[in-house]
């Protein structure tokens, strides 16, 4: 049997992937009746129907011509790793992880490393030009969040700030 | 006159100096991310919610609600000037848009798009203000039942009007109540699906969902495609106002937009996007005298109606949400967080309880259009100027303001991490051509139906017929059903697709 639609019968794995999860956890909780529902009723019926669903779209997938084969395509790992990575950074930075001792270097050190990585993801890099951006944003970061709008959100590192 | 003492006690609220101040942020940053493509109202309104906790609910409504219609006037400028759509609601702009600025008119298609936009906007004002009294008082009648079964509705509505396949709709929305069910169980006080990690047990913050998916989902997306040749048109912006004969073209066509648009806007899954594209095909079947522009090549018709359409559905879409409790579109699920974060219970009892808010907010949307013509128009130039801004600069920017969003709403990394998750998520659903706006409403109604269902069922001890012989709920019900079915007949089915091929 042929996939006929590469962007369905995926997605219809994930979703029967994500019934299957959703509808055992749920079976874990107490399901009640109708009249008298437990914390896994709702869920369990949820997921029993995404399930189907699932099953649904792996199905129509297998038997429904498309024209182009609905392929999914190549995937922008450079580009989604870097915007996830920068982010990922930015949370490091901001709230150090004690874990490993690292201490929090604060918003604007976030804002420089987040600019940077995140930079690196686009079509042209130039350094001078990811640096120039990252001073703005962090001074315009550091004026509206933390002068204008007081969030409480560290701007410094806690080894500065004391 | 009740109406009019309300609307006077709106716009003694929406007129204080803070307040007007509120709905000139949201406008302008509306029309910011209106004219820039690849960020959309959603991911705007999530990132800037941390910004109004200080704020009382009333500006911050209003500021977050400028940023929708904002951006439905903002669309409309890079749709002539590029040939991009700035937001979704703008694509069908682009057609006739596009080709009158190739032809040296893109003034008077900017002029046209803001105008009638303007005018829309003021209608769907006044039937938000209409309309609001009769459907609080027809809320008052619903009971569980009803609840649940106008959830249905909006959640079927909202499928059905997803572009792509149905059956993908229905999963996305699915899952989303599922996610919307991680955390404690209000009834039991069981944490669900929260794995002991502390943060889970409060559930998974719509901000982070809203905030991965539409923005670094997105973003993402954008970074993976091959950059097109970009046409600006900066130079020729002139002649900005309409002739009358342009004037006798125009009229007709604003008209049938904002009622196209201003009924599409209340129902469910309904919003800006669909009124634009409705209208357009609307305007189309409505014909042209000999002589005129034909569709495609520039008429001015295919610019006003759609533009009209957009914004009045834009302002109609907050009927449910204002008189129901219920949002139609991922927009207004946004909408109901922010109201839930400024301890506002959403649903019929605003009205009662938080008059102030209620007609403040109402009044300040036809204040914001009012502001909107003039950032529009007269300062159109500035707007020009930015879509020059390369998307190198725009994306990095864009990613900051996220993570510090996501940060600030809860003061804590936690959430920073599961953003990323969520983005990567997003970006996975986008390239297997699953749409995610029915999971965020999916997320957002996800508690409230299950409340409902179970206090129906409970009322009715058990017995699941409840929902089709009460007849208010059976209505709703049957609306659904119809819904479905009108989508699945094989002349609506292809009429459907080519609709959103345009895209």
């Amino acid at each position: 049997m042929k996939i006929k639609s590469q962007k369905d019968f995926f997605s219809g794995l994930l979703f029967m992937g994500f019934g299957v999860a959703f509808a055992w956890g749920a079976a874990t909780y107490k399901v009640g009746q109708a009249d008298r529902m437990g914390p896994g009723y709702f869920p369990l019926m949820l997921g029993i129907l995404m399930t189907v669903l699932g099953v649904l779209i792996v199905a129509k997938a297998l038997v429904v011509k498309t024209e182009s084969g609905d392929k999914i395509g190549g995937w922008a790992w450079k580009p989604l790793a870097y915007v996830l990575g920068a982010n990922l950074a930015f949370g490091v930075l901001l709230g150090g992880l004690p874990g490993i001792g690292l201490p929090a270097f604060g918003l604007v050190a976030g804002i420089y490393v987040l600019t940077l990585v995140a930079s690196l993801a686009g079509k042209r890099f130039g350094f001078r030009r990811a640096l120039v951006l990252a001073t703005v944003l962090a001074a315009f970061s550091y004026l509206v969040f933390i002068v204008f709008l007081k969030l409480q959100i560290p701007a410094w590192p806690a080894f500065l700030a004391g | 006159m009740d109406l009019f003492s309300n609307l006077s006690l709106g716009f003694g609220v929406a007129l204080t100096p803070i307040n007007l101040l509120y709905a000139f942020i949201g406008c302008f940053f509306g029309t910011l991310i209106g004219v820039l493509p690849g960020i959309g109202p959603v991911a705007t309104i999530a990132m800037l919610l941390p910004a109004t906790f200080a704020l009382p609910p009333v500006s911050a409504l209003i500021m977050l609600a400028g940023i929708y219609y904002g951006a439905q006037y903002g669309g409309s400028t890079t749709s002539i000037l590029v040939n991009l759509p700035g937001e979704a609601s703008s694509v069908v702009t682009c057609i006739d848009g596009y080709q009158m600025a190739r032809q040296g008119r893109a003034g008077l298609a900017l002029a046209t798009a803001a105008l009638g936009s303007f005018f829309a906007g003021s209608v769907g004002v006044l039937m938000l203000a209409a309309f609001a009294r009769p459907l609080t008082v027809l809320a008052s009648k619903f009971g569980p039942a009803e609840y649940f079964s106008l959830m249905v509705l909006g959640l079927i509505g909202a499928v059905v009007l997803a572009s792509g396949s149905l059956l993908k709709a229905i999963a996305m929305t699915v899952l989303g109540l599922l996610l919307g069910i991680v955390g404690t169980d209000v009834n039991s006080g069981v944490p669900r699906f929260s794995f002991g990690i502390p943060e889970l047990i409060d559930g998974i913050g719509f901000v982070v969902i809203a905030m991965g998916i539409f923005g670094y989902g997105e973003i993402v997306s954008n970074l993976g495609q091959a950059e097109g040749e970009r046409e600006v048109f900066t130079t020729e912006v002139h002649d900005l106002f309409p002739t009358k004969r342009d004037f006798k073209d125009i009229t007709p066509a604003v008209l049938r937009g904002t009622v196209v648009g201003s009924i599409l806007g209340v129902l469910p899954g309904g919003g800006a996007l669909l009124g634009a594209f409705a209208a357009y095909a609307l305007e189309k079947k409505v014909g042209q005298r000999p002589g005129d522009i034909p569709f495609g090549k520039g008429n001015i018709r295919g610019v006003a109606s759609p533009e009209s359409a957009n914004n009045a559905g834009a302002q109609t879409s907050f009927i449910p949400l204002l008189t129901l409790g219920i949002p139609p579109n991922a927009v207004m699920a946004l909408m109901i967080g922010a109201m839930i974060i400024h301890n506002i219970q959403p649903g019929p009892q605003v009205m009662a309880r938080n008059p102030e808010l209620f007609w403040g907010l109402i009044a300040s949307m036809w204040i914001g259009n009012l502001m909107l013509v003039i950032l529009n128009l007269p300062l159109n130039g500035m707007w020009i100027r930015l879509l020059k801004v390369p998307y190198d600069f725009l994306f990095p920017a864009i990613v900051l303001f996220c993570a510090i969003g996501v940060y600030a709403t809860n003061n804590n990394t936690f959430d920073i991490w599961m953003v990323a998750l969520f983005g990567f998520v997003g970006y996975l659903f986008i390239k297997l051509g699953c749409e995610p706006a029915p999971l965020l409403l999916g997320f957002i109604l996800g508690p409230m139906m299950e409340e409902n269902l179970r206090r129906a069922l409970l009322l009715s001890l058990g017995d699941w017929s409840t929902f089709v012989t009460r007849p208010l709920s059976a209505g709703l019900l049957a609306a659904a059903v119809l819904m479905l079915f009108v989508v699945l007949l094989p002349a609506v089915k292809t009429k459907r697709k080519a609709a959103f091929i345009e895209e």
